[in-house]
């Protein structure tokens, strides 16, 4: 699910950025509601039909095989008491925070790296951008092996430089930073992409004005180039907070969830609420509110680009 | 680092800094370099190389056998296949209502329809997948490839409608009025004027659309059956099956992953600027 958010995201700021286009009137602009209306039925059927089935589904006590009753807020009252609920919030906001702010770091570095220019860069651009590409659940498994206690290559590479051996995913608290370690690994490159666009898209002149007044290279970095590329970092939080907080393929396959319930996310507890006990009343509560948590983090985000905008002019 | 080039030749300074830059280079590319190596390395080794310490990246024996194993004992020309039909048939469908819808959007500028599947977007899929999954269910077709290939149209119709929004939101709209004075109708200058110009963002939306698909593991978890694993699934369901095998499980891991690997290699410019598309403009 990784990377879809993003193209949207980013359509859509296309949309908004764009020049208005000169309107069609209203009588030729119908005519086009045909080419439209297979997609809007697609997406009735396969998006917005679950979503009331769900919000219906969340006012019952459904279990699958049992009866079937309508409970009003129960699901939702019983999510407040949910201990094990109000965990995977606190894992998830910590996840997503912490998979937000290394690939942000990262990838603008190597934007900045790659906006230069030096051998191979075709090369090392094309290899630098495979992880995101690469099929999660391949990726998470090679990981796990890694992360092998006695096994994995990556104590015997840390003993190499004196560190003593780490427990990864198998400890309880070095299991969150682990796997975001991964999620690190895998979406730098869709950082470093946005950023690598916005740096394409800079005027020269505010350089050569830098120059004429005897302005150093990292004084060019720091004062003009990361304040003009700040509306792009900005999309890349957008983009990485709606796919870090909806992160599954990469938990599922290398903890579920464990050891316990420490590395537990809303996602991951909505699977299990769902499709392991079979609680789809009290699941279809869960997704809901997980939504709504996605829809008030993007907001809060969008509404803090907005204040970066006028960078940009 | 800075985007403006220096007059001087190669001075004493300069060389520090390029030095300094093929080093940080250096650091930011080599995990990705490293974790593809080990995984081929792992995936050719016997068990007594993988389980050996200090590690052996080249063994003296190489495993060729893991291969052939998972092909044979795991079945896995049919998950290829069943990859190959969802995939295809969630991709060509996408293409069929979405390449229209993309049209028809930039044409009428409907940004309040866009912002729909937008929101639906941020929507995490498992929420889909509850009563999606009961749909199935009640209509007997969970043992088929159909509920894969329904689902997998909320990954592939928004990438491909919002991709082909922006490209036809920059195609001339000169061309399509000539066309409609000498009297041709919409779907004649849908089909004659205006898809041949965004073949482009065609492909692009093809094939972004067949990655993302390709890679798809939470659906499957949820509808697949034993006959109707995609790879990825079939890849993790090794890893709860066969307890800890690692050579024939990285080899899994490589199959699984290498058709969208080499796909990335050989279009690296179009999905670039697919996916950056947006924040160019």
């Amino acid at each position: 699910m990784s990377g879809l958010a993003s193209i949207s995201a980013e359509v859509v700021d296309a949309a908004q950025a764009a020049p208005a286009k000169p309107k069609l009137d209203r009588r030729r602009s119908a005519g086009y509601w045909p080419f439209i209306a297979p997609a809007l039925i697609v997406v009735g059927g396969v998006i917005i039909f679950p979503w009331a089935f769900t919000l219906w589904m969340s006012v019952e006590h459904w279990e699958l095989g049992g009866s079937q009753q309508f409970v009003g807020l129960a699901n939702y009252l019983r999510l407040l008491s949910d201990s094990r609920f109000w965990d995977s919030l606190w894992h998830t906001l910590v996840y997503t925070a912490l998979s937000v702010v290394a690939p942000l770091v990262l990838g603008t570095v190597a934007a900045l790296i790659f906006d230069s220019k030096f051998p191979l860069r075709g090369l090392l651009r094309s290899v630098f951008v495979m992880p995101m590409m690469a099929t999660p659940v391949a990726v998470a498994l090679v990981w796990t092996m890694m992360f092998h206690p006695q096994l994995g290559v990556l104590n015997y590479l840390l003993s190499l430089v004196g560190i003593p051996s780490q427990a990864w995913i198998y400890d309880q608290v070095t299991v969150i930073p682990s796997l975001v370690l991964v999620e690190t690994w895998q979406w730098t490159p869709l950082v470093m992409l946005i950023v690598l666009g916005g740096l394409a898209s800079m005027p020269r002149e505010p350089y050569e004005a830098a120059e004429i007044d005897g302005a150093t290279g990292w004084q060019k970095t720091l004062y003009i180039t990361l304040p003009m590329i700040l509306p792009f970092m900005m999309l890349a939080v957008i983009i990485r907070s709606i796919d870090a907080i909806k992160s599954f393929d990469i938990i599922y396959a290398m903890t579920q969830g464990g050891p316990g319930t420490s590395s537990e996310t809303i996602n991951l507890y909505l699977y299990n609420v769902a499709f392991s006990y079979y609680d789809i009343g009290y699941g279809s509560a869960i997704a809901v509110i997980f939504f709504f948590v996605i829809v008030l983090m993007s907001l809060v985000l969008l509404h803090l680009r907005q204040r970066t905008q006028w960078i940009n002019g | 680092m800075n985007r403006s080039g220096n007059h001087s030749g190669m001075t004493p300074a300069r060389f520090v800094r390029g030095l300094g830059m093929a080093f940080v280079i250096f650091v930011l590319v080599s995990p990705t370099i490293l974790f593809f190596i080990w995984m081929l390395s792992l995936s050719l080794k016997f068990e007594i190389d993988n389980g050996a310490y200090p590690p052996i990246l080249i063994p003296e024996r190489v495993a060729w056998v893991n291969y052939l194993k998972i092909f044979q004992e795991n079945n896995f020309f049919l998950y290829f296949w069943n990859s190959l039909v969802v995939t295809g048939a969630a991709t060509i469908l996408a293409l069929l209502v979405g390449v229209p819808a993309g049209y028809g959007i930039a044409r009428v500028s409907a940004v309040k329809s866009a912002m729909v599947i937008m929101i639906a977007r941020m929507t995490p899929g498992l929420s889909f997948l509850i009563p999606l999954f009961l749909l199935f269910q009640w209509t007997g077709l969970l043992g088929t490839l159909l509920p894969q290939i329904i689902t997998h149209l909320v990954v592939t119709v928004p990438i491909v409608i919002w991709i082909m929004i922006g490209y036809f939101e920059t195609t001339p709209l000169e061309l399509e009025e000539a066309a409609q004075i000498d009297g041709a109708s919409r779907w004649q200058i849908f089909w004659l004027v205006a898809v041949p110009v965004a073949r482009p963002g065609i492909i692009v939306s093809l094939i972004l659309a067949v990655i993302f698909s390709w890679n798809n593991f939470v659906f499957g978890v949820v509808l697949a059956g034993r006959e109707t694993r995609t790879l990825p699934v079939a890849v993790y369901n090794m890893l709860s099956f066969e307890q800890v095998s690692w050579g024939p499980l990285a080899a899994a891991a490589l199959v699984v992953t290498l058709p969208v690997l080499i796909l990335t290699l050989a279009a690296q410019r179009q999905i670039v600027a697919g996916l950056t598309a947006g924040a160019v403009k």
